[in-house]
């Protein structure tokens, strides 16, 4: 959603549209770089000072044939002066370096979007190639957009003539063309890009040279070219002062469990299987040996998790990460740390299911399987991180209640947030919470399911600790010794503690935030990787005149004491998930509330406009049905 | 408590155990209280991690650190531990279905990582714990409770297995061979690196006497091959031997060809007579126990070990200021 809020004449004599906030989007083959140059541009915004929210959409196929829809690489980016937390429902402007990304994209843009397409790259063959009978470019298909048509590869090649790299690759620096060009058209520095490219090509002085020399060349082409009748200015957000830096959520997820086993005085382990769109949090943790860290790649999902536990019962902070199939597998090991009560942490970055599903798409439908997909009654807490950013604190927190009730906790996000990325400003290390875990030594009265009576956690032992031998396992408990046992009164006793003391937590979690009013019309509930979506849309029927409010649940189990009454105070409560209404489920079982659904299930985040419109609607049927 | 103090009341617990009565596991229980108080390591650094099935209970009467975890993971959980905890001396009990069945996996990557964990498998042949079905290691043609026409597949050998998954150390032991038993404990538990002991059991509810020809007075001689490095490898009194022609193992009278033709152990020769050693059964051969393999390679966990010490002597910045503040920040205001 972009509104244009004044036109006037430049400097050059074009129009200089200044734009509240605005969305890119860059799309190409798999190689054609479109990453890269999204990651670039992100990161000049950012400096500029600009706020903005990221979504890279990869292809599914690793090596999908070039110039194929299967193998389109895309990355879009919202920026603007305003506070933005989605990516952008619909591209302003979208960069096609070829007939297949413009195919896959033309469905998603605003009316009168600008284009910049590759035309090079438009022949009969590769238009045909997608399914265009003739060259879109040229037959009408665009009318409705502003485009222009660049020669990208013609043009790379041109300005590097003198250039000793081969051709093909000189061409694979087109993608800097368009960035350069892109910089142009927003008016942005060129100076960060020109800096990193010296650095990540410095043992390639033609590379460095000709990537510079194509970027600039993409910025000379904007200015020079009288084609570009219009240019865009878009103003620094108003942003709280520190420093920053840019994170993807899963990257702020590794960084939050390293953190959290710092603020815990224990060391990290990290048991994991590689899985899509996980394996960004194995490769960052593989990366900070120096912070104590141990990842352990495992021979599948089950000893990775099987690993985890190993590891807390020697006394680390253990975490096993994964994805809805894995979370399939390591659920009978999760079921053994409910029982032998050691902290552990399973992070889910939930993607497009059932199966194999969508794997590199985004979706919610891992609840009710975190929540409940054991044998027997396992309960276990389950947090969800909102944002890219908060999967920092969202970890750290699930690391404190691991270790602070001596429980296996879910931490579940989603593909959206893992991959997004946004300006994260970092936090003052003195602000993280302090949460220092202790051993049991003391061998005196050591039993070990005598429970701590206002966390009801049990002792966390460390074998190689004199005098407090001790065996643990699958096998039901009896209370307060731990020795396997049959009793049927005292398994029945042991089910009731281990539910009262994942319930007690809900006296150690904050209320759930709420926007809006605290009463009114309709309460639009969500929970996890939604935040920005729904808190947009809430802004926009707030404006609108709606009497809604947006509750937003990062704990998920138990709820936050808040939930129920705040549900209470509103004509319709709504549930928007990314699911077939697994939140509702809980929420109507609990409460015996009608929650209504608002359910997504395309592997693609909500949007914006399209919450607005439905809850518009919701609104209308209550009213059509109370008058 | 020092480790020199220890004795075998040490390592028993006050639970009450409860394997059939004749089962073989309590022999093998027997042997382990005898060996861990001479291995001169601190009770406590004693940490025993098994799966499930009959062995899997051992935990339980072993007075050390002790986790009964779930079906075959047991390799896999222990590695955790030990990547967490190298001071520990951890071992894995485990029994045929446990380890080769459900857990395959988990064993072959421990062994192929050198990981150094203690495997000891039970290996009964049957499933004891589900009450009578054939196991991985059954013979074909076995009829069990769920093979009423004879079993249909062929089982595995299991040090053979562990050969070709890498393995630095593998033996074989029977439970009946009180001091052979002892003394590959002992030499499992000196191996830097993950050792695997094949324990012949006997489960006399569900598989009684696969293993007399093994371990009984009147039959062991001539089926039994107790293989030691740099000796020949004679049997029956020393009547018989183990010739190689090319890869094919022949029996031959030593009066015959005299000892000095004989086969002499070496528990460092290539893998391929190790395994030719692993395969040999009855009835045309004997069956060999002892250290059939053992080799030196680094460790998993003092590698793991090694690359974190590695990273932290480049840089002493290691606090989470430092971590958040890696890569490229900007400041704002
Ligand atoms: S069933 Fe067999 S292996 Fe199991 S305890 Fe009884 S005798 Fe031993």
């Amino acid at each position: 959603m972009s509104t244009a809020n004044e036109s006037n004449g430049g400097a050059t004599g074009r129009d200089v549209e200044v734009r509240e906030m605005i969305a890119v989007r860059f799309a190409g083959d798999s190689g054609d770089g479109m990453q890269l140059t999204g990651d670039q541009f992100t990161t000049t915004a950012a400096l500029v000072g600009n706020d903005l929210a990221t979504l890279p959409d990869f292809p599914a196929e690793i090596r999908a044939p070039a110039g194929t829809l299967a193998g389109v690489s895309g990355f879009q980016i919202q920026f603007g002066s305003l506070d933005i937390l989605t990516p952008g429902d619909r591209p302003d402007v979208l960069v096609a370096m070829n007939p297949a990304a413009l195919k896959a994209n033309l469905g998603d843009l605003v009316p009168g979007a600008m284009i910049f397409v590759n035309t090079d790259a438009f022949d009969k063959r590769a238009c045909e190639k997608v399914g265009f009978t003739a060259n879109p470019v040229e037959d009408g298909t665009l009318a409705a957009f502003r485009v222009f048509q660049v020669a990208f590869t013609t043009i790379t090649r041109r300005a590097l003539e003198d250039s000793p790299l081969t051709t093909r690759e000189k061409d694979r620096c087109k993608n800097f063309f368009a960035l350069g060009l892109m910089y142009w058209v927003f008016g942005r520095p060129m100076d960060h890009t020109l800096q990193w490219i010296q650095k990540k090509f410095a043992k390639n002085a033609d590379v460095v040279a000709a990537n510079t020399a194509v970027l600039k060349a993409g910025y000379a082409y904007g200015e020079t070219t009288e084609t570009f009748a219009t240019t865009f200015q878009v103003a620094p957000a108003v942003i709280k002062p520190g420093t920053y830096r840019h994170v993807t959520g899963n990257q702020a997820t590794a960084f939050g469990f390293i953190s959290a086993a710092k603020l815990a005085g224990a060391e990290l382990f990290l048991g994991s299987y590689p899985i899509t769109p996980a394996s960004d949090i194995l490769h960052e943790l593989s990366r900070h040996k120096r912070y104590g860290v141990r990842t352990f790649q495992a021979e599948d999902e089950i000893a990775a998790v099987a690993a985890a536990i190993g590891a807390a019962y020697g006394g680390a902070i253990a975490l096993t990460t994964t994805s809805g199939p894995g979370v399939a597998l390591k659920a009978e090991a999760v079921g053994l740390a409910v029982m032998t009560e050691l902290p552990l942490v399973i992070a889910d970055i939930q993607r497009g299911g059932p199966s194999t599903g969508l794997p590199t798409k985004t979706e919610q439908a891992d609840l009710l399987q975190v929540m409940f997909g054991r044998n027997g009654e396992a309960p276990l807490p389950i947090v969800a991180p909102t944002t890219p950013g908060d999967c920092f604190d969202a970890a750290i927190e699930a690391v404190r209640l691991a270790t602070k009730y001596m429980t296996p906790v879910f931490f579940l996000s989603d593909g959206y947030i893992a991959n997004g990325a946004e300006p994260w400003r970092i936090p003052d290390v003195d602000t993280l919470p302090s949460f220092e875990v202790s051993y049991r030594t003391e061998v005196e009265g050591f039993r070990p399911y005598e429970r701590n009576p206002e966390t009801l956690a049990r002792p966390w032992v460390k074998p190689g600790t004199p005098g407090l031998e001790h065996r643990i396992g699958g096998l039901e408990k009896a209370d307060g010794t731990g020795n396997v046992s049959y009793d049927p009164k005292n398994h029945e006793k042991m089910i009731h503690l281990r539910q009262e003391k994942v319930d007690r937590i809900a006296d150690d979690i904050p209320d759930a935030e709420i926007y809006g009013d605290d009463a009114g019309d309709l309460l639009l509930i969500g929970w996890g990787g939604t935040y920005g979506a729904l808190r947009a849309a809430t802004m926009h029927l707030r404006r609108r005149g709606h009497k809604v409010s947006h509750m937003h649940l990062r704990h998920l189990n138990p709820l936050p004491k808040n939930v129920e009454p705040t549900m209470r105070r509103f004509g319709q409560v709504v549930a928007a998930e990314l699911n077939m209404g697994q939140l509702r489920t809980v929420l109507r079982a609990k409460f015996l509330i009608d929650v209504k659904a608002l359910n997504k299930v395309q592997g693609q985040p909500f949007k914006v406009w399209e919450l607005v419109d439905r809850v518009e609607a919701m609104l209308a049927a209550k009213q059509e049905k109370t008058a | 408590m020092t480790a020199t103090t220890l004795t075998r009341k040490d390592f028993q617990t006050d639970q009450d155990v409860r394997w059939c009565p004749g089962c073989g596991d309590y022999a093998i229980l027997a042997q382990f209280q005898k060996v861990f108080p001479e291995l001169g390591i601190p009770r406590e650094n004693f940490a025993i991690i098994s799966g499930i099935g009959c062995s899997s209970r051992f935990p339980y009467y072993m007075n050390t650190y002790g986790f009964h975890t779930i079906h075959g993971r047991a390799p896999a959980l222990a590695s955790g531990l030990k990547v967490m905890r190298p001071e520990l001396s951890v071992w894995v009990i485990t029994g045929d279905g446990d380890a080769l069945s459900i857990g395959g996996n988990h064993l072959i990557h421990a062994l192929r990582r050198n990981m150094d964990l203690k495997i000891v498998l039970f290996n009964n042949q049957i499933y004891g714990l589900t009450k009578g079905q054939y196991s991985p290691t059954s013979e074909v043609g076995k009829r069990t409770k769920s093979t009423p026409f004879g079993s249909l597949d062929e089982p595995f050998t299991p040090l053979a297995l562990a050969l070709g998954a890498e393995a630095s150390f593998v033996a074989r032991t029977a439970d009946r061979e009180q001091k052979h038993l002892a003394e590959t404990l002992h030499a499992a538990a000196e191996h830097k690196g993950t050792a695997l002991v094949e324990v012949y059991q006997n489960c006399n509810i569900f598989n009684d006497g696969a293993f007399f020809h093994l371990t009984e007075k009147d039959r062991k001689d001539g089926n039994q091959l107790v293989v030691e490095h740099g000796k020949p490898l004679v049997f029956d009194n020393g009547t018989k031997g183990i010739v190689f022609d090319g890869f094919a193992p022949k029996v031959v009278d030593v009066a015959e060809v005299g000892l000095d033709a004989i086969h002499v152990h070496r528990e460092d020769a290539p893998v391929g007579y190790h395994l030719a050693l692993a395969k040999l059964h009855g009835p045309q051969f004997p069956t060999a126990l002892g250290v059939i393999r053992r080799v030196q390679r680094p460790t998993y966990d003092a590698l793991v070990e090694a690359q974190v010490l590695a990273e932290q002597a480049k840089s002493d910045k290691n606090d989470i200021h430092a971590l958040l503040h890696t890569g490229h920040t900007w400041e704002v205001g």
